[in-house]
């Protein structure tokens, strides 16, 4: 009874046109942006495909039917089949189990990769953007270079340059990510800076730290957040190349990449064994490229 | 226009700080490598006093800035050192694989035009519909796809099981070294020799490999055009041109297209620097023998020399075509005027 | 120059016109090409006295010919090649080598005693990295011209500082830096005192049944009789593909787009062996694949956890199930096929056994450790296979790849723990492997033996001084018997627990024949080469 009764009570709260505080103003937008984008059947397929991965994932110790690294070697790159539902690898072990758990190191990393750079780009655009002159000037330069270089021979090359491993992997994607961000982020910065309200703030005293930190940087958040779901995806890809080139997550971890690395040798005659782990990139790239796009057309109408 | 145009001089003049920064990286990274630059020439086996010896030729043992201050040095006179792997100096390397890639990328890229705009223009029309739906989860597939993947999967259908495309590499067996390299693109090399058997030949090599780049990069072209026509449509000319009761194809293809063309050379700039590095992988893939792969090899073996020089030119290149669709926005762009 | 337009005339339809047959085996290549797919990215230099890589060293061995040569039919006696006959003096120390009179360049020229004594003098005085097979008998820049010289058109003489055993100067001089090079040809392309070498990098002037026409580094090899040699060849053109995946390599064999494929994986030579339109051609090799337990790790010093490690690992498994027909189990420093190797495998999997050896070392409960192996196939099978092994008697071991030469620098560095490599010997003498993994004089950081005793902190008296007291035994059998005696003192003390012993297999296609793979790069044959 009371479900009918409350929800649309909520809905017109939240839709009203006269909100009665700045919170409500706020959710009634929060809300409009996510009736849009439910609207979006394409954009609700990737969420829900994300969804169902990341809980495939925590949940890869209830769900695999074997130990990830367990051998058997008597048993190598066998078909799908009732004990191993998506057949075996080249050491007998069990494709299922594993790509749960590399489902685990593949978001993993995603995530990682995410909370270090936008962060870092989001302070680079801000601080240029707000501040101009020399330092805009430098902070610019050196994002340029980062730009120019190749992405997947620079991370290659500092991966190789420390040590091949998840977290060189992690940070190596992570320094040539962040470039695009405080590129976003600065010309974002740009349009706000002139504004009258930071002139309004400014005026009230405030310190520059202050204004950057929380009435710039907030406002850079929205096209922000579309960058980076369209982004998870490629740093998907470029984790799985490092690690089909050797220089990303390291054996026995089942990470998708490295697994397509050392099963590709078996392509034409099991071809399931490298497929395998192709799908599963394929599936969770094309979620978050999904989920981004649709993010897009909510959040950043230029662009639609 | 007039400040623009000085924000454009300003760009340019920009590029040599940004490559100057792009070779201290490159170098530092060189020298950090967990390799022994001198195992990468003489080999595991050398007794020590020629182990020695080669450290002293290359200079390994004076200070990184003065190491770094003579490299700059012969940069600068066009001196890019010698390769270890292949011998040769980097200049030679670089004129041989840098037109392999560039055929590649090419060849994609027009393929990618000539698919993505339709599209994107036919998405546009159509908003919304179902046939919008599809374009757009087709391209967002293309970016998806791990491009090792697709090229291996390519390999097995369209050599293995249907026999419809040639194998990996650049050219039949049979062709190789037979044709005069003028340009360095085969395509054109050979047509330039007449030989006909051989321009089909480089062309049924280059169909896998650039139609998987084409696939990668189609999404943004497509994404771009669909924006920009989107935006065009809404504008008040075309809504005078529908009002003077032009036909849909021509107000669409005339007077709204002809109006973002501008954009769309901007667009196909960026996307062809994005190229020039997407190439790595699928060099990787089909053996193709271009810049990527030289790069990746001579990375994995510590040829420093030769990874600073491919560094330097695709930096290069991507500066430059950044630089042109700067160029071109700045002053062609009759919005911009 | 040999041009398209006559291989075209020579078949009766272009390539293009017979693409189709999907799996169909007619080798679709040239008729008078034969086409080999291989990973060749490894070529630095075609220079005998640099080459040193497995690829350039191959394609010497059927450009140059040495004096000497291991006999096809026993490999581990010495048959002439360029030399129609030697005599050695008594004590050992002077060889004279008569030269046969039709052996010709590809300039016409006939090999002379004086092009023989230049390139030995050469490789000492370059001193490039394969330099040290000839030095090690004790020449230098200085002596070498008064040592080695010719004393007649076919006349070479080769005078030793000191007794050496007769058979490991033999190899020694079987092995690519051996080669003879046209002296006229070296010295017109000299360049600032380099005797040629910047020319033969990339170029060749020998005497053996091809030449090489072109060479474009990581891409191909094209080689052409060379027409004076003497020796008839079957194939007129022989062309080397650069194919780095095995895949690929497979599927050019199986579409007729390569005549012989050289690097497949073990699933992929099952496959080829299955169909009755290819066959497989076998050799052992001198390559050596083991794990190096360094000794600064305390827990890897004590002999029982040495010898732990060596019962612990499943080294029939491995072999049966990861690399059959490409590594076979080889327990001893000495690979089968070397002279004086042993034949025996004392080794196998026996937890028990090796568990009670951890208690008895006081590590019962095991202890961490890294393992640095070579990212590439099918060393990243094999060492999660030890890994797993290992973790049976407590110990957990950490991999870390790298590629070949990181893992090497690593090495050389003294910086691992546990290490899986693979040594290849450097001469068909088994001094070269006994020197590698029995001497350490000096263990200390300038060491002028740095080899791979000396890398993993391997201190062991008396098998040091065994190596020296064999190269110097002139008595063939007692030679052999040293080395029987030092291999089983390095399975019961030695940090090295050697796995695998590599077989070459090539793979030919239909109606192909006559490939002849050596126990080394140096000694393999393109001249039979055959297609009907």
């Amino acid at each position: 009874m009371s479900t009918t009764t409350t929800l649309p009570g909520l809905r017109a709260w939240l839709l009203t046109d006269t909100p009665a505080s700045r919170a409500q103003a706020a959710w009634g937008r929060r809300y409009r942006i996510w009736r849009d984008f439910r609207a979006n059947g394409v954009a609700m397929t990737g969420l829900v495909t994300i969804i169902l991965l990341i809980a495939a994932a925590l949940a890869a110790p209830l769900l695999a039917t074997h130990n990830p690294d367990a051998q058997e070697l008597t048993n190598r790159l066998a078909t799908p089949s009732a004990a191993h539902w998506l057949g075996t690898d080249e050491l007998g072990r069990d494709v299922y189990s594993r790509l749960l758990f590399g489902g685990r190191i593949t978001l993993g990393m995603v995530v990682a990769v995410v909370l270090m750079v936008a962060p870092v780009g989001l302070a680079v655009g801000t601080i240029a953007g707000y501040l101009g002159g020399m330092t805009d000037r430098v902070m610019m330069r050196v994002t340029d270079i980062f730009l120019a270089f190749p992405r997947l021979i620079l991370a290659l090359a500092f991966v190789a340059a420390i040590h091949p491993g998840i977290s060189s992997a992690i940070f190596a994607i992570a320094l040539t990510a962040w470039p695009p961000y405080a590129r976003l982020a600065r010309a974002e910065t740009l349009t706000i800076r002139g504004t009258d309200f930071i002139a309004a703030i400014r005026l009230t005293g405030a310190t520059t730290p202050r204004i950057i930190l929380r009435h710039v940087a907030p406002l850079c958040l929205g096209s922000l957040i579309v960058r980076v779901t369209l982004d998870m995806s490629s740093i998907i890809l470029t984790a799985a190349a490092l690690g089909f080139l050797g220089m990303g997550a390291q054996p026995p971890s089942p990470e998708w990449g490295a697994m397509i690395a050392t099963a590709r040798d078996y392509m034409l005659q099991q071809w399931w064994v490298p497929l395998m782990p192709g799908m599963a990139i394929f599936v969770a790239s094309l979620a978050f490229n999904l989920l981004g796009d649709g993010l897009r057309d909510v959040l950043d109408p230029k662009q639609r | 226009m007039r400040h623009r145009l000085k924000a454009l001089a300003a760009a340019a003049a920009s590029v040599p700080i940004t490559l100057f920064g792009l070779v201290l990286v490159t170098f530092l990274i060189g020298r950090v490598m967990p390799i022994d630059p001198v195992i990468a020439i003489v080999g595991d086996h050398a007794p020590p006093d020629v182990m020695a010896r080669v450290r002293l030729e290359l200079g390994l043992d004076r200070p990184l800035l003065v190491q770094f201050g003579i490299y700059l040095n012969h940069l600068l006179h066009g001196d890019l050192g010698r390769s270890v792997m292949t011998s040769h100096s980097v200049v030679h390397d670089i004129k041989q694989f840098f037109p392999a890639t560039l055929e590649l990328a090419i060849v994609a890229i027009f393929v990618a035009t000539v698919i993505g705009i339709p599209l994107g223009v036919l998405a546009a029309t159509r908003q919304g519909s179902r046939i919008d739906t599809v374009v757009r989860v087709f391209c967002l597939a293309g970016q998806s796809v791990p491009i090792f993947l697709l090229g291996l999967l390519c390999l097995v259908i369209f050599y293995v099981k249907l026999g419809w495309a040639p194998g990996t590499g650049r050219e039949d067996v049979i062709f190789a070294g037979t044709i005069p390299p003028v340009t360095g693109l085969l395509t054109i090399d050979t047509l330039l020799a007449g030989d006909w058997d051989a321009f089909h030949d480089a062309l049924a090599h280059l169909a896998q490999p650039a139609g998987v780049l084409a696939y990668f990069s189609m999404a943004y072209i497509t994404r771009m055009t669909r924006a920009f026509m989107l935006d065009a449509l809404a504008g008040e000319y075309v809504i005078t041109a529908r009002a003077k009761g032009l036909s849909a194809a021509r107000v669409v293809w005339r007077h709204a297209f002809g109006n973002i063309s501008v954009r769309l050379v901007t667009v196909l700039a960026l996307t062809f620097a994005g190229l020039l590095e997407g190439a790595v992988v699928t060099e990787t893939v089909f053996s193709w023998p271009g810049i990527g792969q030289y790069l990746t090899v001579s990375l994995l073996n510590a040829d420093m020399n030769a990874v600073l020089g491919a560094t330097l030119v695709i930096g290069i290149s991507y500066l430059l075509l950044n630089l042109l669709a700067d160029a071109a926005y700045t002053l062609m762009d009759p919005r911009v005027r | 120059m040999l041009t398209r337009r006559h291989l075209l005339a020579a078949t009766a339809a272009t390539p293009l016109a017979t693409i189709g047959f999907a799996g169909a085996a007619e080798a679709k290549t040239p008729r008078g090409v034969a086409v080999m797919a291989k990973q060749i990215d490894d070529i630095i230099s075609f220079d005998p006295a640099e080459a040193y890589e497995f690829s350039n060293n191959e394609v010497d061995a059927n450009v140059y010919r040495r004096l000497v040569a291991p006999d096809p039919h026993d490999n581990t006696k010495i048959a002439g090649d360029l030399a129609k006959s030697w005599t050695v003096s008594p004590d050992g120390t002077t060889f004279t080598f008569q030269l046969k009179t039709n052996a010709r360049f590809p300039s016409g020229k006939a090999v002379t005693a004086e092009d023989a004594a230049y390139s030995l003098q050469r490789v000492v005085k370059l001193n490039k990295t394969p330099g040290f097979i000839i030095t090690q008998f004790g020449f230098t820049k200085d002596n070498v011209d008064s040592l080695i010289h010719a004393t007649g058109p076919h006349t070479l003489v080769l005078k030793l500082p000191a007794p050496q055993a007769t058979s490991f100067v033999l190899f020694c001089l079987t092995a690519n830096v051996g080669s003879i090079v046209e002296k006229a040809t070296a010295v017109k392309h000299e360049a600032a005192g380099d005797m040629g070498n910047g020319w033969l990098k990339t170029n060749t002037a020998g005497a053996g049944p091809y030449q090489m026409v072109s060479w474009a580094a990581s891409d191909h090899i094209n080689m052409t009789p060379n027409p004076h040699s003497g020796i008839h060849v079957n194939t007129p053109r022989i062309v080397i593909r650069h194919v780095k995946d095995p895949s690929a390599q497979l599927l050019l064999l199986q579409k007729g787009d390569a005549d012989i494929v050289r690097d497949l994986t073990p699933d992929q030579i099952k496959t080829v062996a299955a169909d009755k339109n290819f066959h497989i051609t076998q050799s052992p090799q001198g390559s050596s694949m083991y794990i190096a337990m360094n000794q600064t790790m305390p827990e890897l010093a004590k002999p029982q956890v040495i010898q732990a490690i060596k019962w612990a690992i499943d080294y029939d498994a491995i072999a049966k199930n990861i690399t059959p027909n490409s590594w076979v189990v080889s327990q001893s420093f000495l690979p089968k096929g070397l002279p004086g190797a042993l034949t025996t495998e004392p080794f196998h999997k026996d937890v028990a056994k090796a568990k009670a050896l951890m208690a008895e070392a006081g590590l019962k409960d095991g202890f961490a450790c890294t393992m640095d192996y070579i990212s590439a196939a099918p060393y990243g099978d094999i060492a999660q296979a030890v890994q797993a092994d290992l973790a049976a008697i407590g110990i957990k071991v950490t991999l870390v790849a790298g590629e070949q030469k990181q893992v090497i620098t690593k090495t050389r560095a003294r910086t691992h723990q546990l290490a899986m490599l693979v040594w290849g010997t450097d001469y068909f003498d088994p001094n070269s492997n006994a020197q590698a993994f029995c001497a350490n004089p000096d263990d200390s950081d300038n060491s002028k033996l740095k080899i791979l005793a000396w890398r993993s902190h391997f201190v062991d008296k008396e098998l040091t001084d065994m190596v020296t007291q064999a190269t110097a035994e002139l008595d063939a059998a007692k030679r052999v018997a040293i080395y029987t005696k030092m291999q089983q003192l390095s399975q019961e003390r030695a940090p090295f627990a050697m796995l695998l012993q590599k077989i070459s297999s090539a793979e030919l296609g239909k109606g192909v024949s006559g490939f002849v793979i050596g126990p080394l790069p140096d000694y393999t044959k393109y001249a039979e080469i055959k297609k009907a």
